[in-house]
């Protein structure tokens, strides 16, 4: 099991996170450019030194700065892979896949043995003898993440793996990542900033802002409760942090929201796109989360526009074509703004509630032993 | 409208179109002049219906082969000693590192004859190093033909390790981690996965290194004397003809010439590119 706490220090930056990740356990490291991720694993890796904190594998202080204590990156039983692959290009791709364990101490027979099993296992037997240049980016990046299994290594990291794939390969190689992560019998930490690679490869996300956790959970949990703007925008959800009482929760410079579930104190509201409407004038049957709002812009989302509005809160709406043309919408058109009740969601923001799990959903994944 | 081109290469401007100032014209086709004109004149004063006997004198041949063991000896000690000292400039961060990358250059900038006076106050039989391995284990520097290597050495080592750590600065160092991550030490990630990333910066570097010491003559003479047969390389050689037998001269000039013209000419095609 992987068991840290990662404390880097650079200039005004600095990166403070743990993690923890059991073995067989994907645990994705998500946030936006330049909020330490790739720093993170770095340190891990040991390519980047601690200034405080610790770095326990299977049982070994790999790292701990208090006691002086430092293991260099060729002794650390880690697999990494690299966003932009990094093969070596004057070897070919079994010989890049046997660099490892042939420096772990197999002789050339057998580490072109491993290696040839591991490309097999890739679907790129084929292209064992091909240089890195000869091969497409999607079967670099697969021989890629043979060469960094091919060790066997106790803590598998992937640095952004799928960020320099085209669409379309990306597809097929997240498909593939998929299946050998679910075999990979060591922790595995994936960094990346796509939400999609997150919800799809991991079994927990690790959501990081700006140095810091700003909130773990599993998949549905962290997409459910949202509780930062960064986690709100990726999922596409509205979210406010307001104060609660009872069904009202009172957010930006006072306005209510009524929600469906009561709570009381420090609270988030969140509501997808979807459950706002837009209207001309002010809706008279429900006067309930309605507010006078300006358009500012228009875009298309998918089969339907997402409108952009300010007022009291900036807000996301979902219309349909029809609707859009029908209001004739354009930027800086005053509107009225209606949120289905029903549709919201409210949860406390207490500071030491920052796991997010989902009981009602049942996790895909695999049992933490 | 400028057709678009397809090629991957970028499209290289030409900068403004319209004619050039003669201020500027004047001097360029002076200095053009300036330098090839000297080649030219080597090549029509060449004799040519006498070349190939001179070329054949035993001397010539002496004094070329000697040339060609001892740039390509001191070559391969610059390679020895030059390529750990580019790497340990380029990826070891220690105290004085700027002062010691300056010190390497010094003999680029040094007059060579000062050169080889610095080398004989230390590798002489009286000078510190030179004195002691005189008296420990009889070996006698100056004036021998290991002098004439000790020489090129000093004065050509400087081009191979600026070229090598230049090429070692520009090769992408995450390799380097790559090779980390997968469990190879910094000896084993040098030899099998840096030193074949640089290698044609090295091979850059000591072909550059082989056409210095190949030419070298000041730190060469002062060092080891003019010596036939044992001292005395090509441009030596040519120096004493000119004295006594100007043709001869000529013929060695010419020698020199076509060497460092086929040295270019690989250079360019195989590494400098365009």
């Amino acid at each position: 099991m992987l068991d840290a706490r990662l404390v880097v220090d650079r200039g005004s930056f600095r990166l403070d996170v743990a993690l923890r990740i059991h073995p067989g356990e994907v645990v994705a490291l998500l946030g936006p450019n330049g909020a330490g991720k790739t720093t993170a694993l770095r340190a891990l890796a040991g390519l980047t030194r601690l200034h405080a904190g610790h770095v326990t594998l299977a049982g070994r202080d790999l790292d701990r700065p208090g006691e002086r204590r430092w293991t260099p990156t060729e002794r650390r039983p880690i697999g990494v892979v690299f966003q932009d692959h990094l093969l070596f290009p004057h070897l070919t791709a079994l010989e890049n896949v046997a660099f490892g364990p042939r420096r772990r101490g197999l002789d050339r027979r057998r580490a072109r043995a491993v290696a040839a099993d591991w490309l097999d296992r890739m679907g790129l037997a084929a292209q064992a003898r091909l240089k890195p240049r000869q091969l497409s980016g999607g079967q670099a990046q697969r021989v890629a993440l043979a060469r960094a299994l091919a060790v066997e290594p106790a803590l598998l990291l992937l640095d952004e793996p799928l960020a320099a794939l085209d669409a379309r390969t990306r597809l097929e190689v997240r498909a593939e990542l998929q299946r050998h992560l679910a075999a990979h019998p060591g922790a595995t930490l994936l960094v990346t900033h796509d939400p999609l690679d997150a919800l799809v490869l991991a079994d927990r996300l690790v959501v990081v802002e700006e140095g810091r956790v700003v909130q773990e959970g599993d998949a549905a949990g962290v997409t459910a409760r949202p509780r930062t703007d960064y986690v709100a925008r990726l999922v596409g959800l509205n979210l406010y942090r307001g104060h609660a009482d009872g069904h009202t929760v009172l957010v930006g410079d006072g306005l209510p929201l009524t929600v469906a579930e009561p709570l009381h104190g420090d609270a988030f509201v969140a509501f997808p796109p979807s459950a706002v409407t837009l209207h001309p004038h002010q809706p008279a049957r429900n006067p309930h989360n309605t507010w006078p709002a300006t358009v500012t812009g228009v875009q298309r989302h998918g089969d339907h526009l997402r409108v952009q509005l300010v007022g009291p809160v900036e807000v996301a709406a979902d219309v349909t074509p029809a609707a859009a043309a029908h209001l004739r919408l354009a930027p800086g058109q005053p509107l009225w703004v209606a949120v289905r009740v029903d549709e919201t969601r409210s949860y406390p923001a207490g500071i030491d509630e920052r796991r997010s799990t989902s009981p009602p959903v049942t996790r895909q994944g695999r049992q933490e032993p | 409208m400028r057709r678009v081109e397809t090629t991957t290469r970028p499209v290289r401007r030409s900068g403004r179109t319209g004619r050039v100032p003669v201020a500027l014209l004047a001097p360029a086709v002076l200095g053009l002049l300036f330098l090839v004109l000297p080649l030219a004149g080597l090549l029509a004063r060449t004799p040519w219906n006498t070349l190939p006997q001179r070329l054949t004198a035993p001397g010539v041949l002496t004094a070329l082969r000697l040339s060609v063991q001892t740039a390509t000896l001191a070559t391969l000690l610059c390679l020895v000693l030059g390529v750990p000292l580019a790497w340990l400039l380029a990826r070891v961060e220690f105290p004085g590192r700027r002062l010691v990358r300056a010190l390497v250059t010094v003999p680029l900038v040094l007059p060579p004859v000062v050169g080889g006076v610095a080398l004989l106050l230390v590798f002489g039989r009286r000078g510190v190093v030179g004195g002691w391995l005189d008296a420990t284990f009889g070996i006698t520097l100056p004036f021998t033909t290991a002098g004439v290597v000790l020489a090129e050495a000093f004065v050509a080592m400087p081009f191979l390790v600026v070229a090598v750590e230049g090429a070692l600065r520009s090769a992408d160092v995450r390799y380097e981690e790559a090779a980390a991550t997968l469990g190879a030490g910094r000896w084993t990630t040098f030899t099998h996965v840096t030193l074949p990333l640089v290698g044609p910066g090295i091979a850059a570097g000591a072909v550059l290194c082989w056409a210095r010491a190949l030419g070298e003559f000041g730190a060469t003479i002062t060092f080891a004397g003019n010596f036939p047969g044992r001292t005395q390389t090509m441009p030596l050689a040519v120096y004493l003809a000119l004295e006594t037998d100007p043709q001869a001269a000529i013929v060695l000039s010419l020698v020199l010439l076509a060497v460092s013209v086929a040295i270019l000419a690989s250079l360019r095609d195989r590494w400098v590119g365009t």
